[in-house]
């Protein structure tokens, strides 16, 4: 873990504009997918899942019933593949991992004082070694927006960086929140810092403000993603997060990672949803493809 | 979508190239009924041309025949204008502006109501994308008309202490690249204004110029308040010349521009004139990278570069030029060309066999003159009309395609230095029309703004358009706005109120 | 005392701030009702043309970014001069033959309509321009710009003569006029009000002679951007009209009626799109 103020304040001369953004985000978010394309957008969109659970009131059987449900998100459709992973609280990753055992699912733990941030950096540490060592394969932290907000960067780069250490062998998702940002230069700027920090992914919000994922977010993101690859040579996914519901708004996302980050970004290791409701529009949309006739949601299992 | 339309399922190939490919997604023909033979309109009715003769329109994504029209003569345009003249003198003119407005609005909304139509009509007939026509074109010359509907009941607001009155008979003249919307641009204000109009459309979109002339008899418009004469250059070149008419209102290239400029000298006939242009494009260091890259890309591919106002010469300044130029190369790679019918195309159909070959001349003089030319691979439809995105580099100014306007998807690149160097190098041109300037630095673009000789500057944006702004050029570029306050005066005289 | 012999006044250019006798060494012999002699004027050339138009490209710039409350207070200082020189003016009118009361009446015009457009530069924009409520997240803006460098062939009044050249430089254009007949000596003279109302050398060009001889070379200048042919004889106008397409002039006939309409035919719009974010 190294100090790099400089290079950091650096980072602040790339700005955005936001109208501009968020016309091409539109333009791209309307792509019109259909037939084979659509199919094979809706599969990418199960498979790059990360079927959530964040509720106070979560329990082991609730978190039980969702992992059976990620290894079968349609059960009358076999050829349905598995999602990506499943995302709790710490307290339930050892539920999970358990449920998940000898599956290609992964076990992603949010960590680090979620959904706030706000407690001392040794017990967000101390939550992150906890949830890997229960058998978290992936952390999903927020970065102190405080911090953030009021400049010191190095202060969250070095945060972030520590989570990346505590993590181990497990990958590091980091959440901007963005609805807290502020602007798309914020947002771009601090997908910079968090990219800088070491973190595997980057990942749009937290799923408890109302403003989180949008399309123009989306782009701004993959695209401080592409610059960082083009400066640096790493590759950083994409996680969003939050308000993703239906399967329309999945393909509109899907166009505008491929026509940013091009095809070899759409695969799990590079992109996720992180949802909860998205994955019952998407089947009931596989099976309008593969039937013809509308589906019911009724007929599908509460996870 | 049937679901009978299914592919099978290529297991085997990978998800997000599956995806990516986007199979394609055709807007339907069936929604237009294109009628194989279309007659003139005059007088309210439709007519064949006086000595019967026709041309036949054609599909520029598929090079056949779509219709045979009529080719009106000089006898068709003195029946029109007279047609025209009668419907001013006897009801138009006189009549409430608050009744003409009601039949100004009514046909805008008979064009909304048949908004997807007219849409697929003029992608078939221009070549242009549908996702533009269908976003852009129609809602767009909806909105002239709605909006223009407004000013008839309130034309002495127009100029503060000045009486509004209406000029006559207008002779409008419009181009193939925005069919219907330059027709709404000119109608709209015209017979808002209480003048009537005699209305020649370019002769390889005249499709949805007719069908608009079908609602204005469905909207129960008098008869000879709108006429339509369709034809080339020479039933344009009658028009413009005739005596019959108070003013003229062209949209076209300079040179035409000029031959009309010339047929008017020394009579009272007014003249608007929206003529060619080489738009400069100004990107500065500090812009927000990514944004400038699609305004760049949306400023000389949108409508395959047939945009009067298009940023053809891209100007860059020289610490980013590099990375902006490769980042552009990329970008140009992913636009996609073909099917203009086809709900994803970026960039459709060339709109004409001549002007194909005149696109392709110009990026063949570049290449003899040194420069350096870019075209990503792209596979191009085997049968219509259609050209590669291009990037002509190692421009000095001095080259041909630096200097004439190409009308097509041939974007060239410069680079400059300072901000002076910048505005010297866009003024250098004797167009005038548009200008586009990014940059994070609010005083830079104001600095541009009142330096740039253009009379329409894009900051931070390119190629928008609204009924309420005025668009028009100076210098050889034109003269005379279309669109707000300021183009509605050019259909009316004023006489001071003493 | 001498006082009986009058020291007769030299006619001559207004070209770029300065007094050039024409540069073909000709003059335009003017004579007075009773056949009098009464000046050997400056006849310009069309080279003394070419000059008058490079010097008001030079200025043209710098003239439009001067403020138009700049502006409007240095043709207010024309009105100044025309005022402290009304005697003046009109006896050149009324020697070259104008009656007296006409002549009169154009000097008091002349000054009036300085008055009027030194008031009107920083009005311009309130009544030309606009904000656009276009249907989109933009400020959009419309203001007036000078088309640039006006030919003016005036009639042969001072008030229409004053009058043109004001509006025009006004909206921040400048001027090559052309003025002959019955204002030949007037013209003469208003080149030294203007060189002395603080008027930037190349503002106003002021070519005495025969107009007819001139107006030609003014439409066929590439470099004129606007031609107002208020004192062009009908038959004339559809030659130069004709000419000054070769390079889409714009062609206007104001005569330098005090109006929105004058002030309109020597500006055109410029529209600047700008995003302004309404929402959040």
């Amino acid at each position: 873990m190294s100090e790099r103020p400089p290079a950091l304040e650096s980072l602040r001369a790339a700005s955005v504009d936001a109208l501009a953004l968020e016309e091409r985000a539109a333009r791209l978010a309307s792509r019109s997918i259909k037939r084979e394309s659509k199919r094979a957008g809706l599969e990418l969109t199960v498979a790059c899942m990360d079927l959530t659970t964040l509720e106070g009131a979560d329990t082991p059987g609730k978190v039980e019933a969702m992992c059976q449900r990620a290894l079968h998100p349609d059960p009358e459709d076999p050829a349905i593949g598995a999602v990506a992973a499943v995302c709790v609280y710490p307290d339930l990753v050892g539920v999970a991992a358990r449920a998940l055992a000898g599956t290609p699912v992964k076990v992603a733990s949010v960590a680090g004082a979620f959904p706030s941030g706000r407690s001392h950096r040794e017990h967000r540490l101390a939550e992150i070694r906890q949830a890997v060592a229960d058998g978290a394969d992936e952390i999903d932290i927020v970065i102190d927006r405080g911090a953030f907000l009021a400049g010191r960067l190095t202060e969250v780069h070095d945060d972030v960086a520590a989570a990346k250490d505590a993590c181990g062998d497990a990958h590091l998702k980091t959440i901007l929140e963005v609805g807290e940002l502020g602007s798309y230069d914020n947002i771009r700027l601090a997908s910079m810092v968090a990219m800088a920090a070491g973190s595997d992914v980057i990942k749009t919000s937290t799923g408890k403000l109302s403003l989180s994922a949008t399309p123009a977010i989306a782009l701004c993101m993959a695209e401080a993603i592409r610059d960082h690859l083009d400066q640096t040579g790493a590759e950083v996914g994409l996680k969003l997060a939050g308000g993703v519901r239906t399967a329309k708004q999945a393909l509109g996302y899907l166009s505008i990672i491929a026509e940013t980050l091009g095809t070899a970004w759409l695969t799990p290791e590079r992109f996720r949803f992180g949802a909860s409701s998205l994955l019952n529009d998407v089947v009931l949309q596989l099976r309008f493809g593969a039937s013809g006739r509308y589906a019911r949601l009724d007929n599908l299992p509460v996870d | 979508m049937s679901h009978n339309e299914e592919t099978p399922r290529k297991s085997g190939s990978n998800p997000a190239e599956r995806f990516a490919d986007y199979v394609p997604s055709i807007e339907s023909r069936d929604i237009v009924s294109i009628r194989s033979r279309n007659g003139l309109l005059i007088d309210g009715a439709w007519v064949d041309a006086a000595d019967g003769r026709t041309f036949t329109t054609v599909e520029p994504a598929t090079g056949e025949a779509l219709a045979e029209i009529a080719l009106g003569g000089t006898e068709d345009v003195d029946r029109a204008v007279a047609a025209a003249r009668h419907a001013y003198d006897s009801v138009w003119r006189d009549m409430p502006g608050a009744e003409r407005a009601r039949y100004l609005f009514r046909l805008a909304r008979l064009l909304q109501d048949r908004a997807r139509e007219f849409a697929v009509l003029e992608t078939i007939d221009g070549g242009k994308p549908i996702r533009e026509s269908r976003d852009i074109d129609i809602p767009l010359a909806a909105a002239h008309l709605f909006h223009h509907a407004g000013w008839a009941d309130k034309l002495d607001l127009a100029v503060p202490g000045m009486r509004a009155a209406p000029l006559g008979v207008i002779g409008q003249i419009t181009p193939w690249n925005f069919p219907l919307l330059m027709v709404a641009w000119k109608i709209a204000p015209a017979l808002a204004c209480g003048n009537t109009v005699v209305l020649k459309p370019a002769e390889t979109t005249s499709l949805t110029t007719l069908l608009l002339g079908e609602l204005t008899r469905e909207a129960e418009f008098p008869p000879g308040v709108l006429n339509i004469v369709t034809g080339a250059g020479d039933t344009g070149a009658a028009l413009a010349a005739h005596g019959g008419i108070d003013k003229v209102a062209f949209t076209g290239s300079t040179e035409v521009g000029k031959s009309i400029r010339r047929a008017v000298a020394g009579t009272p006939v007014r003249l608007t004139l929206e003529l060619g242009g080489k738009g400069a494009h100004i990107v500065c260091d500090d812009a927000a990278m990514d944004q400038a890259i699609e305004g760049v890309v949306d400023g000389i591919f949108f409508n395959q570069g047939h945009v009067c106002c298009a940023g053809s010469r891209l100007l860059v300044q020289e610490g980013i030029a590099d990375a902006f130029v490769d980042r552009l190369r990329d970008r140009i790679g992913r636009l996609r060309v073909g099917d203009p019918l086809d709900k994803n195309t970026d960039v459709g159909a060339i709109n004409s066999a001549e002007q194909l070959a005149r696109i392709v001349e110009h990026v063949e003089g570049a290449r003899q003159e040194g420069c350096e030319v870019y075209q990503p691979p792209c596979a191009l439809p085997e049968r219509g009309w259609f050209h590669a995105p291009t990037i002509v580099t190692g421009v000095g100014g001095s080259e041909r395609i630096a200097r004439e306007e190409v009308f097509g998807p041939v974007l060239t690149v410069q680079t400059f230095r300072t901000e002076r160097e910048a505005v010297d190098r866009a003024n250098a041109t004797r167009y005038g029309l548009s200008a586009g300037i990014w940059t994070e630095k609010g005083s830079r673009i104001l600095w541009f703004a009142n330096h740039l000789r253009a009379g329409v500057v894009w900051a931070n944006t390119f190629n928008k358009f609204d009924p309420a702004s005025p668009f028009g050029g100076v210098r050889e570029s034109g003269f005379g706005r279309e669109g707000g306050r300021q183009g509605l005066q050019e259909y009316l005289t004023l006489a001071p109120v003493r | 005392m001498s006082d009986g012999i009058e020291i007769r006044k030299t006619y001559k250019l207004f070209i770029n701030g300065a007094f050039p006798r024409s540069e073909s060494g000709r003059t335009e012999p003017v004579h007075g009702p009773d056949g009098r002699l009464l000046a050997h004027v400056a006849k310009a050339s069309r080279k003394d043309l070419r000059d008058a138009v490079r010097a008001a490209r030079a200025a043209q710039s710098g003239w439009a970014r001067r403020t138009a409350y700049n502006r409007g207070q240095i043709i207010y200082r024309l009105a100044e001069m025309l005022e402290s020189r009304r005697g003046e003016l009109t006896h050149e009118l009324t020697r070259t033959g104008v009656d007296g009361s006409v002549a009169d009446q154009d000097v008091a015009g002349a000054i009036d309509a300085a008055v009027y457009w030194a008031g009107f530069a920083d009005k311009l924009d309130i009544l030309a321009g606009s904000v656009n409520p276009v249907a989109g997240p933009f400020l959009n803006v419309s203001a007036t710009v000078p088309p640039g460098v006006c030919g003016l062939v005036a009639p042969a009044r001072l008030e229409a003569l004053v009058s043109m050249t004001s509006a025009a430089i006004m909206a921040g254009n400048t001027t090559v006029v052309l003025a002959g007949g019955d204002v030949i000596l007037a013209a003469g003279t208003l080149g030294e009000l203007v060189a002395t109302s603080d008027v930037p050398p190349g503002v106003v060009n002021i070519l005495t002679g025969i107009p007819a001889d001139l107006h030609g070379w003014l439409a066929d200048h590439e470099d004129v951007d606007l031609l107002d042919v208020s004192g062009v004889p009908d038959e004339t106008r559809r030659d130069l009209e004709t000419r000054a397409a070769e390079n889409l002039k714009r062609v206007s006939a104001t005569a330098g009626a005090r109006d929105l309409s004058t002030a309109l035919a020597f500006t055109e719009i410029r529209t600047v799109w700008h995003p302004a974010r309404i929402a959040p």
